[in-house]
């Protein structure tokens, strides 16, 4: 039997609240299926199932908020007897998010003296009439009266929701201060001519639709993806150790207009031609906006790209976000002064920052990155 | 298609890119990039909703002559009055 937990979609991510099963028992699925929709501070995630079998239980009711890694359903692999008949969901104690207001029978007793349409709304609204007094002719208690009673009480602060933004503001937050906490980083820093990669692209974009255009960030994430293919040695996790990861999945960093960042990855970059690149970008970025993204887009990336792209700022020193073992940044493209055989130039130059985990990788380590990825961007027919 | 009739469009499709924004509040020669903080994927989407709506064609190459709501405007107008243009 397969068991199937509550996945950890990002260092930042301690729970995740069950929104829906897509599935029910006996339901065959396989890999890649979406079977379930969990709410985490990142919104609502699309969560895909690796293996392949028929659902046998669902252990957790839709509501249910639980840590990362808590069994959440069976999945029978077919190396079992014949699929059990479909059981409840068991009863678990779990953290209900849902709280219902409890709402008293107010009984008013006869010598309480209040108008009818006091004793009325006082019912409705669960008001204790003993408690108030009279203004009244003779004390008697108005609907004025009761209604100044309501109003303090229904003015408390519900228990407010944070906002979406609020929400991605504290997984970043999250994120970022595990970094910098646990991660030594170092930094390392070149200077990319562009002009070629520049003209190449130019060119590229006149046979296109503008649909099909490509933006210039797409050599950037394929020539850093083919760069990792050389120095395998910054692409994966510090768990435990390093663990090198055989698929090279960019995660690029996409700051939400709301404020705050999300880094899907792009699965495979390297062997995306720069087309199908751009097709991954038109598809993740509104996406990323929206806050639709699936588990395997939050939880597999094995670096992170962060690009300024247009603004004119020249740098960015990235923090790595965790258990990666390094970051890509690129700042803006500008024109600037270039020396090259002894001569002055003007060309488009980008700045490339790596941040790296210094208990994974040394400079001279880095130093190669930096410079297979200029190398690719020097040769931009080839990537 | 009148002047303020493309401005109204124009508006429109920016405040469809960056909802959070307010792009009737653009002035006629800022940069509506810039002003409205629209990132390069962004921008392209602009540009892709202005060709499919006004049935125009836009050159990568024309992009600096479409950064403010004047020239923008203008750039509209011009490729919507040329000979040839169908909508």
């Amino acid at each position: 039997m397969i068991e199937f937990n509550m996945p950890s979609l990002g260092a930042d991510m301690e729970a995740g609240t069950l929104r829906e099963w897509l599935v029910k028992p006996g339901d065959k699925v396989k890999r890649g299926d979406i079977i379930a929709i969990v709410e985490t501070q990142k919104g609502l995630i699309d969560i895909e199932v690796f293996e392949e079998g028929f659902i046998n239980r669902l252990l957790i009711k839709e509501d249910e908020k639980v840590p990362v890694g808590t069994l959440m359903a069976l999945i029978a692999d077919g190396k079992e007897e014949a699929i059990k008949p479909a059981l409840p969901i068991l009863e678990k104690e779990a953290v209900k998010e849902k709280v219902i207001e409890k709402i008293t029978p107010v009984t008013i007793p006869r010598t309480v003296k209040a108008s009818p349409l006091a004793r009325r709304i006082a019912v409705e609204k669960g008001i204790d009439l003993t408690t108030i007094k009279g203004t009244g002719e003779g004390g008697v208690i108005t609907k004025e009266d009761v209604e100044k009673a309501i109003a303090p009480k229904e003015l408390l602060p519900a228990e407010k929701k944070p906002t979406a933004t609020e929400n991605i503001r504290m997984a970043v937050a999250a994120a970022m201060s595990k970094s910098n906490r646990e991660i030594p980083h170092y930094y390392l820093q070149t200077k990319i001519d562009m002009s070629h990669a520049l003209a190449w692209l130019a060119e590229a974009n006149k046979t296109r639709t503008i649909k099909q255009r490509l933006l210039p960030v797409v050599l950037l994430i394929k020539a850093v993806a083919k760069a990792l293919t050389e120095v395998p040695e910054l692409n994966g996790y510090w768990q435990n150790g390093f663990q090198q990861k055989s698929d090279i999945n960019i995660g690029f960093a996409i700051s939400l207009r709301t404020g705050g960042v999300m880094i899907p990855a792009i699965h495979n970059a390297d062997k995306k031609t720069p087309d199908e690149l751009m097709q991954a970008l038109n598809d993740i970025i509104p996406r990323t906006r929206a806050m639709k993204l699936k588990s395997s887009e939050l939880s597999e990336s094995t670096i992170t790209i962060t690009s300024l792209g247009e603004g004119n700022v020249e740098l960015v020193y990235g923090v790595i976000y965790p258990p990666q073992v390094a970051l890509v940044g690129f700042g803006c493209i500008m024109e600037q002064p270039w020396t090259e055989h002894g001569m002055l130039d003007v060309r488009p130059a980008i700045t490339v920052t790596l941040a790296a985990d210094h208990r994974a990788t040394d400079g001279t380590t880095g130093s190669r990155l930096l410079m297979a990825i200029n190398n690719h961007l020097q040769k931009p027919d080839m990537l | 298609m009148t002047e303020t009739e493309v401005k109204q469009v124009v508006e429109q499709l920016l405040k469809k890119i960056a909802p959070d924004t307010e792009p009737a509040n653009l002035q006629p020669d800022d940069d509506i990039r810039h002003t409205l903080e629209i990132d390069s994927f962004d921008a392209l989407q602009f540009v892709v909703a202005l060709d499919e709506h006004f049935g125009i064609d836009t050159p990568e190459e024309d992009y600096g002559k479409i950064t403010t709501l004047r020239n923008l405007v203008n750039y509209i107008m011009q490729k919507t009055s040329e000979p040839g243009y169908h909508k």
